[in-house]
């Protein structure tokens, strides 16, 4: 009969990769419950200032990876590739503010007893970040015209292959140009790293240090500022309009092209002002700084749903939480920080591959 | 001089031949239909005169310039305007974002709010569902969207890519009683119809289109008694 056969052909089977992901997934929350409880109930192992302490640098790479992690979300959007070139538009950046930090540093003013970067502290930030910004913004731009452009209409996987050599390409370019060495970054004078203000929690100092701050004020202001961009400008409407249909986009007199550009250009002034930032918050960088932070903003698009502006934000800060609260709570070593990042990774590709915001890609979209 | 002269386009997709040797005018004022069937080169034919393709040969004048050297994104600021087949709107962006978009590159601010006004008049749906996304909207209201936006580029020639294309025959009738408005407000047509019974009723003239080249041209009235557009197109007998 037909009315029977109908609901017994669409009844669900149970397939063993559903099996699969029931096991793991109570198998992940058996352990981090587990582990919690060890940590918080039984061993009490560190004390309310200190969570605040992991807390903050949570919030503080957090914002680091938001900027980043906008940069694989707005080229995914248009062009539905994953720029993995990125990395090194923020690395070019970071060394770009860090050489006029140098240059600065070394740059005598007036009677030649103080350099630049004493007598002028906030000017000579405001030259490193601008530094930094072009730096990225031209690499940014460059990438897409050299590496991505002649390959439009390709299939998917060739631009992916050319990110990942022009990214090689980019960290070897780096280490050739600027050494092999770690460099340090300059303590300036208006943003000593060491310093910051103390808060007393449980009776013990914590210190939230005013490259932290600064960090994450700033890098707040440039996501809503782009958040503003795309949403209310020309400019905005004609990237969302490409991101949907980009032939309909050059019927309404959009240069698609162009704004493929301009894209790259907002990702690079993003990753540049993250470079500068890193440089200035964590003091060190070097060819190949980009790729963990890379790798991590691109989790975090993932995490929070890639394509999706909103969710990039979200994402970066949900991952930096995690990253940072995560050892300290599962009682691990902290190295095993990026173990815990990429565990996330792989459980969001598991049970949930459109991320916490995105919606479901099907193959129609691409 | 007519508007739009297409002469002897040649148009391929990879190494297929879809317009063999294509010659059409449009005059200024005209509603112009392009009848044919399934494969025939409609769409084809409007996508190199609005640029998306380029033809191997052949020119397409508008008013004096070469449309076929032209770059698509350009070719909005000359003048034509397109409503794409299954009406293309931007269906994450709201209506009044697909609206504005259809201006793109205009810079005339209180002509574009005029526009705007005459757009919302011709379309009342449009005006209660301005905020939406357009998304959400029916099939019909959102190919009185992408018409409407299209509309909003103050076009010399607006090209219609099947209007009637899944829409219920009431639907149809209105879309195409508003582009005779549209027409008579001074915008010249070229329209693209499988439904050819409903696009002759309005048309000046028309092309009937059979793989890739021009089978008839004549007036719109001739081609309604013409017995092979009424047998193969028309459904007559």
């Amino acid at each position: 009969m037909p009315e029977s056969a109908l609901p017994a052909r669409t009844r669900k089977r149970i397939t063993p990769y559903q099996i699969a992901q029931v096991v793991i997934g109570l198998g992940f929350l058996a352990f981090v419950a587990w582990r919690l409880y060890e940590v918080l109930v039984v061993e009490r192992t560190y004390g309310p200032d200190t969570w605040l302490k992991f807390a903050i640098s949570g919030l503080i790479i957090g914002s680091v990876y938001a900027l980043i992690t906008i940069g694989y979300t707005l080229v995914y959007a248009i062009l539905r590739m994953i720029n993995f070139a990125h990395s090194e538009v923020f690395m070019v950046g970071a060394f770009a503010g860090f050489f006029v930090f140098e240059a600065l540093k070394s740059l005598p003013v007036g009677t030649g007893e103080h350099a630049f970067i004493e007598v002028y502290p906030i000017p000579s930030i405001i030259l490193g970040f601008v530094a930094g910004i072009a730096t990225s913004m031209v690499t940014g731009v460059a990438l897409e015209r050299i590496a991505y452009r002649p390959l439009r209409g390709a299939p998917r996987l060739v631009p992916l292959i050319s990110a990942v050599g022009a990214s090689i390409f980019l960290q070897n370019a780096a280490q050739l140009m600027f050494g092999p060495q770690r460099r340090t970054f300059v303590n300036l004078p208006a943003l000593d790293r060491n310093l910051g203000w103390t808060l007393t929690v449980g009776e013990k100092p914590v210190l939230i240090t005013y490259t932290g701050v600064f960090t994450f004020i700033l890098a707040i202001v440039l996501l809503i500022s782009l958040y503003l961009i795309v949403q209310r400008t020309r400019l905005g409407r004609a990237m969302r309009a490409v991101s949907e249909n980009k032939q309909t986009a050059a019927l309404m007199g959009i240069d698609v092209d162009g704004v493929i550009s301009r894209t790259f250009a907002i990702s690079g002034v993003l990753a540049g002002a993250a470079g500068v930032m890193w440089g200035i918050h964590y003091g060190q960088i070097h060819a190949y700084v980009g790729f963990i932070p890379g790798i991590k903003a691109f989790t975090a698009a993932v995490l929070g749903g890639i394509g999706n502006i909103p969710g990039a934000m979200l994402g970066s800060m949900t991952l930096g939480l995690i990253e940072s609260l995560g050892p300290g709570g599962l009682g691990m070593d902290f190295q095993l920080k990026d173990v815990i990042a990429f565990s996330i990774l792989v459980l969001v590709l598991i049970f949930r591959p459109s991320g916490i915001l995105g919606e479901v890609l099907s193959e129609e979209k691409l | 001089m007519p508007l739009l002269e297409v002469r002897d386009v040649h148009t391929y997709y990879g190494n297929i031949e879809a317009l063999k040797g294509v010659s059409l005018t449009v005059e200024k004022g005209e509603i112009v239909t392009l009848i044919g069937g399934n494969g025939a080169g409609k769409t084809t034919t409007l996508r190199t005169i609005c640029g998306l393709l380029k033809p191997r040969s052949g020119t397409i004048v508008l008013d004096g310039k070469d449309l076929a050297r032209t770059k698509a994104h350009e070719i909005v600021n000359l003048g034509v305007a397109m409503v794409p087949e299954g009406r293309g709107v931007f269906s994450r962006l709201t209506v009044a974002e697909n609206l504005d978009l259809g201006a793109y590159t205009r810079t005339d601010r209180g002509a574009i709010r005029r526009d705007l006004e005459m757009v919302l008049r011709l379309f009342p749906r449009l005006k209660e569902r301005f905020r939406q996304i357009a998304g959400t909207l029916s099939g019909g209201e959102q190919q009185m969207l992408a018409t409407g936006r299209a509309l909003m580029a103050h076009p010399r020639l607006l090209l219609m890519d099947e209007p009637s294309m899944g829409l219920a025959p009431i639907l149809v009738e209105s879309i195409f009683d508003t582009l005779r408005e549209v027409n008579r407000e001074g915008t010249t047509i070229l329209l693209v119809e499988q439904n050819a019974h409903m696009a002759l009723q309005i048309a000046n003239r028309g092309y009937v289109l059979q793989t890739g080249q021009i089978a008839l041209a004549k007036s719109a009235e001739e081609l309604q008694h013409d017995p092979m557009v009424r047998k193969v197109y028309l459904g007559i007998d």
